[in-house]
């Protein structure tokens, strides 16, 4: 069983009369533990199927499937609950709450899971420390570079322990000495057995991720799956590489 | 890969609402945040409060004057016996309608074991002149001794009147301190209490010797201001022009008033000298106090009894009733005019004051609140962004439901704590601007009133803006820029 299973899932707008298919049928699985990016160009539903693997919105048709949990039967009660214990999200604008401390948000998550104050701030230092932020846990966001602000957001996303961790553009506010920092930390975290979905429109971005799932008009249309070995090969070469043969070798 | 056991939705832990201490400390964020913002919008609340307070105060100050002056002129077991016009069934037998008498006072006297106390009165429309001066008194009757009881009066100089004044209709009457004032002037006019027993004064031109004189009567509230202007004035001997109004004028609740414009004269003495051509013992020989021989009108204007106990008083008119209904002949021309209908007068009025009082309080409270609700709403579209990231990380309906609500509540508090502080303020400036008969009295049910109005205030104005915020759609709440 795959820690998230999505079968056959359309998400459709309409506009008036105009009916807006944002996702086709898509299906997919993503393993425990896997590093993967979804790719694709402004409006090809990366987001609506980010949103739909996030249980921040529920499909139109088809089924989800996480960590055992039939997500589109959920109420809104035990989507938050999911939320809050299986799911972390880095946004590209960081969405730090400004009137807060860097550690009182990473706290967060956990005021909504009812843990007790002090195990709370130790659970928010700790995840601090994996960022390399402690010694920032009393600043304002407002205080922070774009690159430090990045890092309060992961140790938030990761404080509750989630089974899986969305990025949706991660780096798109950075600059790409910083961003090639937030990166790494990515990859490091994904070495230390963490399950990061990628989403972004740049293929040099997701060229760090193993495999790699393009999305267009909402479905998807090229899978990139490359072995460890093969992503080291990769990194040796330059990720320039990956745009000579997009359409890799497939699983 | 598609495993029959089906929704594991039920191992999803459900958090419990979010501790309420954070989110009370969020509200105060938000507050110290927009400190101005957050004045404004409590200042609706401070209002309300304050006026409701000061204005049930002031009720309350009122009421416990009317109060006071209930007992000043003889408590709840005192009844008037007056004249009154026939009812229309009887109106053609109103020559035969004799009126109160005396008659009616002995007959009481025998056959009215509930009534303990029965005082005569025959009124005199009197000028009063003496010292070159004169006076018009509101209260000039005709009584016997036994009315320094019933009406609860002190005699401090002389001597009340008694029978053998009474008897032999003595030129004699015992003044209250009004009459003194006018006609020989005030202690605060000329700086020293007069003591006008032995003078002479001339009632509608009849020489009358002054045997005695009541006491001041004022209410507790005027005592108390009077004493403290008095010791107010010894800390400070510099002099100047003495505020003080005077007493017996200006201020002095409308009994206290009244009461020291009473002059008392012997019943008899009024009779004869002033009501009618014959003697009290011509009238006396020619039947027991019915008109037969006598010129003039010898009717009491009103009988007051006093009854024996409060509890006793439906019987006690009853017998009354049934006595005089046998020496008036039947004929209905007289009413009972009790103090419950004062005592009545004084809910309705309290009632009345408390409630056009509250409902202008009430609806400035409103007012604060639909401020709050306004500044909730403000505040959420401002937030729209905090909220999806709430809901992102993991934040269910409910607990953005009570953080704006608790929010709202923070502010209504606050509110409604500051309100009670500037209520004490509202009252002492209303007392010293427009000082009133009664001295306000702030009670603590006002006060918890006042305070538990303006908590509902709060939850009813952040009910709508929560319902609104916590139905943001995370998504479109994210993208809010």
């Amino acid at each position: 069983m795959s820690l998230v299973e999505l079968r056959n899932v359309s998400k459709i707008y309409r506009l008036g009369d105009e009916e807006i298919r944002a996702l086709d049928d898509v299906t997919l699985d993503i393993e425990e533990g896997e590093f993967i990016s979804i790719i694709g160009p402004s409006g090809s539903g990366k987001s609506t199927l980010m949103h739909i693997l996030g249980c921040l919105d529920s499909p139109s048709h088809g089924t989800i499937r996480l960590d055992g949990t039939m997500i589109e039967r959920a109420s809104s009660r035990e989507l938050a609950a999911i939320r809050n214990r299986k799911i972390g999200f880095v946004f590209q604008f960081f969405n730090l709450l400004p009137k807060l401390s860097v550690v009182q948000n990473v706290e967060l998550p956990m005021i909504y899971s009812g843990i007790s104050s002090q195990e709370r701030r130790a659970r928010a230092m700790t995840a601090l420390e994996t960022v390399g932020m402690a010694n920032r846990a009393k600043h304002r966001p407002s205080q922070l570079s774009g690159g430090q602000q990045q890092r309060a957001a992961i140790a938030r996303a990761l404080v509750n322990r989630p089974r899986i961790i969305f990025a949706d553009e991660p780096t798109g506010n950075l600059d790409s000495h910083t961003g090639d920092a937030i990166l790494q930390l990515f990859r490091t975290l994904s070495h230390e057995g963490r399950t990061i979905v990628l989403v972004t429109h740049d293929p040099e971005i997701a060229a760090v991720t193993p495999r790699r799932i393009e999305i267009r008009d909402g479905k998807i249309a090229v899978k990139v799956d490359l072995t460890l070995a093969g992503l080291d090969r990769l990194a040796k070469t330059g990720p320039s590489s990956l745009a000579a043969a997009p359409s890799g070798a497939s699983a | 890969m598609r495993p029959s056991t089906l929704t594991a939705t039920s191992e999803v832990i459900r958090p419990p609402a979010v501790q309420l201490w954070i989110t009370i400390q969020s509200g105060l964020r938000e507050i110290w945040a927009h400190k101005f913002r957050s004045l404004l919008t409590m200042s609706g609340i401070i209002l309300g409060v304050g006026s409701l307070v000061a204005m049930s105060a002031l009720v309350a100050g009122m009421e416990k004057g009317a109060k006071e002056a209930l007992v000043a002129i003889g408590g709840l077991e005192k009844v008037r016996v007056e004249a009154q016009e026939l009812p229309i069934e009887q109106r053609h037998l109103s020559d035969e309608a004799v009126g109160i008498t005396i008659n009616d006072v002995y007959a009481l006297r025998e056959s009215a074991p509930l009534v303990t106390r029965i005082s005569p009165e025959m009124r005199l429309p009197a000028t009063f002149s003496a010292n070159g001066k004169r006076y018009r008194p509101w209260n000039c009757v005709g009584v016997w001794p036994v009315a320094l009881e019933m009406n609860e009066h002190v005699v401090e100089y002389g001597r009340m009147l008694n029978m053998m004044d009474d008897e032999m209709a003595r030129s004699v009457c015992v003044i209250g301190t009004a009459t003194r004032d006018e006609l020989w002037g005030s202690p605060e006019k000329t700086g020293h209490e007069i003591n006008p027993v032995g003078e002479i004064v001339f009632i509608n031109g009849v020489p009358f010797t002054v045997i005695g004189m009541f006491q001041y009567y004022e209410s507790e509230s005027d005592r108390k201001a009077r004493e403290l202007a008095k010791t107010q004035a010894a800390q400070q001997p510099t002099g100047g022009v003495s505020r003080n109004r005077g007493h017996g004028r200006g201020r002095g609740g409308g009994a206290f008033a009244f009461k020291n414009r009473t002059v008392y004269l012997p019943l008899n003495t009024v009779w004869m000298k002033f009501r009618s051509g014959a003697t009290y013992a011509a009238i006396n020989a020619a039947g027991g106090g019915t008109p037969a021989g006598a010129t003039g009108d010898p009717r009491l204007s009103g009988l007051e009894l006093k009854i024996a106990s409060v509890d006793l008083l439906p019987e006690a008119l009853q017998q009354v009733r049934n006595v005089l209904m046998s020496t008036h002949k039947g004929i209905e021309d007289f009413t009972f005019r009790t103090q419950e209908d004062w005592a009545d007068q004084i809910k309705t009025f309290v009632h009345n004051a408390r409630l056009s009082g509250g409902l202008i309080a009430g609806i400035s409270l409103l007012v604060g609140g639909i401020g709050i609700m306004n500044i909730m709403f403000a505040s959420i579209s401002e937030r729209v962004r905090e909220i999806g990231i709430r809901k992102s990380v993991g934040a269910a309906t409910l607990d953005i439901f009570i953080q704006i609500l608790v929010e709202a509540l923070v502010v209504a508090i606050l509110g409604g704590l500051a309100g009670l502080g500037f209520s004490f303020i509202l009252v002492y400036g209303i007392n010293n601007v427009s000082p009133t008969d009664n001295a306000p009295i702030v009670t603590v049910l006002a006060l918890s009133v006042a305070f538990g109005f303006s908590v509902l205030v709060g939850i009813l104005a952040g009910i709508f803006p929560a319902i609104k915020a916590a139905k943001l759609n995370p998504i479109q709440a994210l993208r809010y820029e």
